[in-house]
């Protein structure tokens, strides 16, 4: 097996008994990065000077042997939402291409004092706003399977680097989708966790309310380790949970025999890719199998979540981007000679399509005469969604549905059509609405496209995920294909 | 529910401090007019007594001890700034006569 395809569980015992060292194994992530990266695209910055002096400092805590965590030395990959300290963190946006920032993100600290190896910051579509990572301004990111087809999105370079063997670990950040519906389309392990389960301090805002940050990995163990680094509350985050943290690698190696597993009706609807609805109809007989029972609920508001989240998070984003203004750092147009022109010229050519168009979506839900309307009225509609999954957990443990209608679309096949690319999140979009955690993980193929399976849980309920996810994971066996690149 | 004009628009662009292209209203007439009536559907839905959630997490206001701790130097605050002078961040004259 070579070094770049295996996992952190497999490679933190070696780390530790000295077999191989983070240096070795930083190098190897490092040359398959020269090799692949060139048709991938998954990176916005690559920092290997960084990551060889962070492997040094991982291999001389190895040495000494105190202070080692499951991920001292392993390369790790950072969606380019995340504060860094010193490195670039652009968003993928115009607008914040010569953004340095002078702090961490708590997750970044967290993972730099656990002796993480930073490998780069990996693309997405601008400001985290999309399906399919085309909305970058800085490069197109390729689906490792099929290089003809995007990612996902938003973490679509973090996806597509974990699939191409270009780092070991990665962190997304999903705010209607954006770590699963990669995860889904890569053939990877991604979870979102419960909202206010992982602080978002330094995480550049799109919709607050709503954004979360996660976890995109090659398989479930590693989920549970880079998830005991990064959960906690956070005094920087006043809307992080004061909840004490479990040892997620617990709740692996579990029978699920008497397991309760939901399958709501509305999530199998017409438009789907038959093939897709094969796989999960297909995984949900393996947890039958595996002892789980199978049972229908039912979601009755799921066909009004699209409409509720265009409402809610354009409004959040148009508030959020409101601080991209050119007067403290980012672009600012040149040549402009009052303020109102420097806000308008410098958001005009700094910000994409996509990103103006939710900002004016979001500007016109909240204007004078349409709040009650539209906004207050997604909100209501928000308690209604909220409430459906309450009540469909009371009677399961947790719910079980495709990611994704599709297997990863053709580059510009949604490009011309905005509701078209917001129709693709059907599946995801619910669980930011609620709050509530869920993982995708690998279910099979269509042909040669990886397919995902989604588990959700109830609020602080990610051990539950874990839990049916690695039962599932180990009998299926899905997790361990990899693209031939 | 009315049909958003061109002028709506541009109304929505000011308040949104962006220009925009007159071919690029005409585009963004036509988005929002498609997203807008697709969102009607929330319509059907009676939301009379239900209480909107803004916020997935029930938290109520968190407090902290005042204590001083150190900010950011003037000067990595200031590295970012398109233009900076003297310690301040420098735009154009914010109030003028029109």
């Amino acid at each position: 097996m070579e070094l770049h395809s295996t996992t952190a569980h497999e490679l933190a015992p070696l780390l530790q008994k000295r077999k191989i060292s983070s240096t070795e194994l930083t190098k190897a992530v490092l040359e398959r990065i020269e090799k692949v990266e060139p048709r991938v695209n998954a990176y916005v910055t690559l920092t290997p000077e960084l990551a060889m002096r962070m492997a040094q400092d991982a291999d001389q805590r190895l040495q000494q042997g105190n202070t080692v965590t499951p991920l001292t030395g392993i390369p790790l990959a950072i969606k380019d939402n995340m504060c860094t300290r010193g490195i670039l963190t652009s968003c993928a946006s115009r607008i914040l291409h010569n953004f340095v920032p002078p702090y961490d993100a708590t997750v970044v600290t967290k993972l730099r004092n656990a002796g993480a190896v930073f490998v780069g910051k990996t693309n997405l579509d601008e400001f985290a706003m999309g399906s399919s990572t085309e909305n970058s301004a800085m490069k197109l990111t390729l689906n490792p399977w099929d290089f003809e087809r995007i990612p996902g999105g938003s973490s679509g370079g973090s996806a597509a680097a974990v699939a191409a063997g270009e780092t070991i670990l990665a962190l997304g950040s999903d705010t209607g989708g954006s770590i699963r519906q990669p995860a889904a389309l890569c053939g990877v392990v991604g979870l979102k966790p419960t909202y206010g389960r992982v602080s978002r301090y330094g995480l550049v805002a799109f919709a607050s309310s709503l954004d979360q940050i996660g976890t995109l990995v090659k398989d479930v163990e590693d989920t549970a380790l880079l998830m005991n680094c990064i959960a906690a509350h956070d005094p920087m985050d006043s809307t992080s949970g004061n909840i004490p943290v479990p040892d997620y690698t617990t709740f692996l190696n579990h029978s699920i025999n008497g397991i309760k597993v939901g399958v709501p009706k509305e999530y199998f609807v017409e438009g789907m890719d038959p093939v897709v609805e094969q796989a999960v109809r297909k995984a949900i007989d393996t947890l039958a199998e595996l002892g789980a029972e199978i049972i229908e609920i039912s979601l009755p508001h799921t066909e009004y979540a699209i409409a509720t989240y265009y409402l809610c998070a354009t409004a959040e984003a148009s508030s959020n981007l409101a601080r991209y203004d050119g007067a403290h750092y980012g672009y600012r147009s040149p040549g402009t000679d009052n303020i109102v022109d420097m806000f308008s010229k410098t958001r005009a050519e700094g910000f994409g399509k996509e990103v103006k168009r939710r900002i004016m979506l979001g500007t016109y839900a909240l204007s004078a005469g349409y709040y009650d309307a539209y906004y207050l009225k997604a909100l209501k509609v928000r308690t209604l969604i909220k409430q459906d999954f309450e009540q469909a957990f009371q009677q399961c443990d947790v719910i079980v549905t495709p990611t994704t209608p599709t297997p990863a679309f053709r580059v510009g096949e949604k490009t011309e059509d905005p509701l078209q690319m917001y129709l693709s999140d059907i599946f995801t979009i619910s669980v930011n609405l609620a709050g509530i955690p869920a993982v995708s993980l690998p279910c099979g193929f269509a042909g040669s496209l990886p397919v995902g399976i989604q588990i959700m849980a109830g609020s602080f309920e990610e051990g539950k995920i874990l839990r049916v996810a690695h039962c599932y994971e180990q009998a299926a066996g899905f997790c361990r294909s990899r693209p031939t690149l | 529910m009315a049909k958003i004009s061109e002028d709506d628009v541009r109304h929505v662009a000011l308040l949104s401090r962006l220009y925009f292209t007159d071919e690029e209203i005409r585009q963004f007439t036509k988005d929002l007019n498609s997203i807008f009536s697709y969102v009607e559907k929330l319509r059907e839905l009676d939301t009379e007594a239900v209480e909107p959630t803004s916020h997935s997490l029930k938290l109520s206001n968190v407090i902290r001890e005042d204590i001083i701790t150190s900010p950011l130097p003037v000067d990595e605050a200031l590295a970012n700034a398109p233009e900076a002078e003297t310690g301040y961040f420098r735009v154009p004259k914010i109030i003028q006569e029109y």
